[in-house]
């Protein structure tokens, strides 16, 4: 056999650690480790103080939960370790094939997202037991998630240790940005995109980011836990909120036969194949400017009816289109 | 795979194979390797690995068993790690935010089974389960949505083929056609029917809330042998050989757009703009995208692309004019 390579060498270590310290009921020294794993035993005092220290951190970032406690109080006060067996084993569940069928629907949604690897993992070790999907009831229906924004896996890591973030942010597709300093409080997906609520430090209220208009990286600064998430915090009607949904201010707009549908879905018709075989669409909102930018994305196919401000902000939109591509701007 | 895997990454994929392994003795090895997610040849070597290690002692009463003489896979003498390790804070969060979309979405069948797998997964994550509360993923379902996604499964459970009556806005314009229905899947916030196209002859995706009606037909729906669904990238508009490259120049403000969509090529320049380019399976995307950015962007390639652009903006501006 080929000599094992450095990592797999050190996945041995590893392995043999986890090993001895599930086996044994009380807890181990030092130097009984040292025996008891070979690739310890080898090395000299100086390296084997640094790997071990090493290997016990990458354990436990592994979700083991490696204990140090006194070996024998009545003797010395000498540390040990050990792993409890119960603490570290998946709890005993039995799943039905129907309930294995749908966490596996649960897995797959993550397939072309960064959390794919855990999602994986989490369903062969639930699987571990040898029982078998039974599929049958939720046979071609697959949701996808995406996390295509580059800040999803900081801005997930500081929602769920609860630390202070530190982020460039740009205001509207075409605005400025500014640096911001937030208690993040949730990630939410709303309309297949990501949106990360909190309280903001700078305007000392809570306020809604989206996750792809964060520039750069997305810096931890706190330290984990230092504050709160309020209990009846709701971060979807933040987002519909801010995204202009749900809001006090009415918008009209016209819209071409067939075109316009998430328009439609949010707003009532208030009339059908008007002048033109145009239909009027009336909708709350919060704010104009995500709708000033939605009417323009539709260009032929959308025209802003009311307030006048809607009005003058999609015309300015699409006469500044239009210079941009050489035409003129009448 | 193999390559990238770091040694603490391949001992938590370890610990999670041998109780897996275990439970399944004398599996053939192609089996294993396809559940598994890595190649055969990778679980050879991590056998290898296995029967190296063991408890104290290390002598051959104390070591792994492992074999896979004959193509079969057999793991004893693994008592301490015979059970998986519980599920890691990341792996609790996967499954509880996608279960709870599931459950939260009307039309799709087996509530009852996602509230019940629901209910054990919250109790064997624990604490770790707990902060999935902060994430939340809400897959919309419209009300002529969820009625499409009852009639697909249906259909699906058939299988029948369905009939349907479908609005392309690209091309404005309506189309009948029979479909053998694959899958239906939720991307980005939408829905769309996967399936075979009789029309097209071809597989073709369908958003269920562009379906103006459809009907289950008595006819068997079992798509055409040897046809699947295609692998869904990071968006619906992937890459395929009919794709047009776009060329883009971007302000400053517009530079984000380079870090959102998969780009081909991307030349920054010192004040911060940029020209890029892109693969565009539907050129009507673009032309949206570039009026919604209000001028911070500019079709630069192909010229059709940018005059039909211009030509679009100048034609909703000579709108308000009419009205």
């Amino acid at each position: 056999m080929a000599r094992p390579s450095p990592a797999a060498v050190k996945t041995e270590r590893l392995l043999n650690l986890v090993i001895a310290l599930l086996y044994t009921r009380q807890p181990m020294s030092k130097s009984r480790i040292r025996t008891a794993v070979p690739q310890y035993a080898a090395s000299s005092d100086e390296a084997f103080d640094r790997m071990f220290e090493r290997d016990k951190d990458e354990l436990r970032e592994l979700g083991i939960p490696l204990r140090t406690e006194v070996i024998d109080p009545l003797f010395t006060d000498e540390t040990g370790y050990r792993i409890d067996r119960r603490e570290y084993a998946l709890p005993e569940i039995s799943f039905e094939p129907d309930e294995l069928a749908v966490i596996g629907v649960a897995s797959r949604a993550w397939s072309q997202a960064s959390l794919a690897g855990p999602a994986a993992q989490a369903l062969r070790k639930l699987e571990a037991s040898g029982l078998t999907r039974d599929t049958r009831s939720v046979a071609g229906v697959e949701p996808l998630l995406h996390t295509r924004e580059p800040a999803f896996d900081a801005v997930r890591d500081a929602v769920l240790s609860r630390r202070e973030v530190t982020f460039s942010y740009r205001r509207g597709a075409a605005g400025e940005t500014t640096e911001r300093h937030l208690q993040p409080w949730a990630l939410t997906s709303w309309h297949g995109r990501w949106y990360l609520t909190g309280h903001d430090l700078d305007r000392d209220a809570p306020r809604v980011f989206r996750l792809d208009r964060m520039e750069g990286p997305v810096r931890a600064t706190g330290r984990p836990g230092t504050y709160d998430v309020p209990a009846e915090h709701d971060p979807r009607a933040m987002i519909t909120t801010a995204t202009g949904e749900d809001g006090d201010t009415s918008a009209r707009v016209a819209l071409r036969t067939g075109t316009g549908h998430q328009l439609r879905r949010r707003g009532t018709l208030l009339e059908e194949r008007g002048p033109n075989g145009w239909d009027v669409i009336e909708l709350r909102v919060g704010s104009l400017w995500p709708l000033i930018e939605e009417i323009a994305g539709h260009g032929p196919d959308a025209i802003a009816l009311a307030p006048a401000d809607l009005v003058s902000g999609v015309r300015r939109a699409l006469e500044s289109v239009l210079a941009a591509h050489g035409g003129k701007v009448r | 795979m193999a390559a990238q895997e770091t040694a603490t990454e391949r001992l938590s994929r370890l610990l999670t194979m041998v109780p897996w392994l275990m439970n399944r003795q004398g599996v053939d090895i192609a089996e294993a390797a396809r559940e598994l997610g890595v190649t055969q040849d990778q679980i050879v070597e991590d056998l290898q690995l296995l029967f190296v290690c063991g408890t104290p002692g290390h002598y051959p009463d104390d070591l792994i068993e492992a074999s896979w003489e004959g193509g079969v896979v057999h793991v004893g003498n693994a008592d301490e790690i015979a059970r998986p390790l519980r599920l890691g804070r990341d792996e609790a969060l996967a499954l509880i935010v996608a279960l709870r979309a599931l459950a939260a979405t009307p039309g799709i069948a087996a509530q009852d089974a996602i509230e019940r797998a629901l209910a054990k997964l919250e109790e064997a994550a624990g604490a770790e389960g707990r902060a999935a509360a902060q994430v939340s993923v809400s897959l919309e379902v419209g009300e002529t949505e969820q009625q499409r996604l009852e009639q697909i499964r249906e259909a699906l459970a058939g299988p029948r083929r369905i009939h349907i009556r479908h609005y392309n806005p690209t091309r404005d314009e309506t189309t009948e056609r029979d479909v053998d229905p694959m899958r239906v899947v939720s991307l980005e916030g939408r829905w769309y029917l996967e399936g075979w196209c009789h029309r097209a002859r071809d597989v073709r995706m369908f958003r269920l809330d562009r379906i103006e009606e459809l009907e289950v037909l008595e006819q068997d729906g079992t798509p055409p042998s040897g046809v699947s669904p295609r692998a869904t990238g990071t968006s619906a508009f992937r890459a395929s050989p009919g794709d047009v490259l776009v060329e883009l120049e971007l302000a400053p403000s517009a530079a984000w757009i380079a870090e959102n969509f998969p780009m081909e090529s991307v030349a920054r320049r010192d004040d911060g703009s940029l020209r890029v380019s892109l693969l565009a399976a539907d050129p009507a995307w673009v032309r949206r995208l570039v009026w919604r950015l209000g001028g911070q962007a500019t079709v630069v390639s192909p010229a059709e692309l940018a005059a039909e652009t211009r030509d679009g903006a100048a034609q909703a501006l000579q709108s308000y004019r009419v009205h």
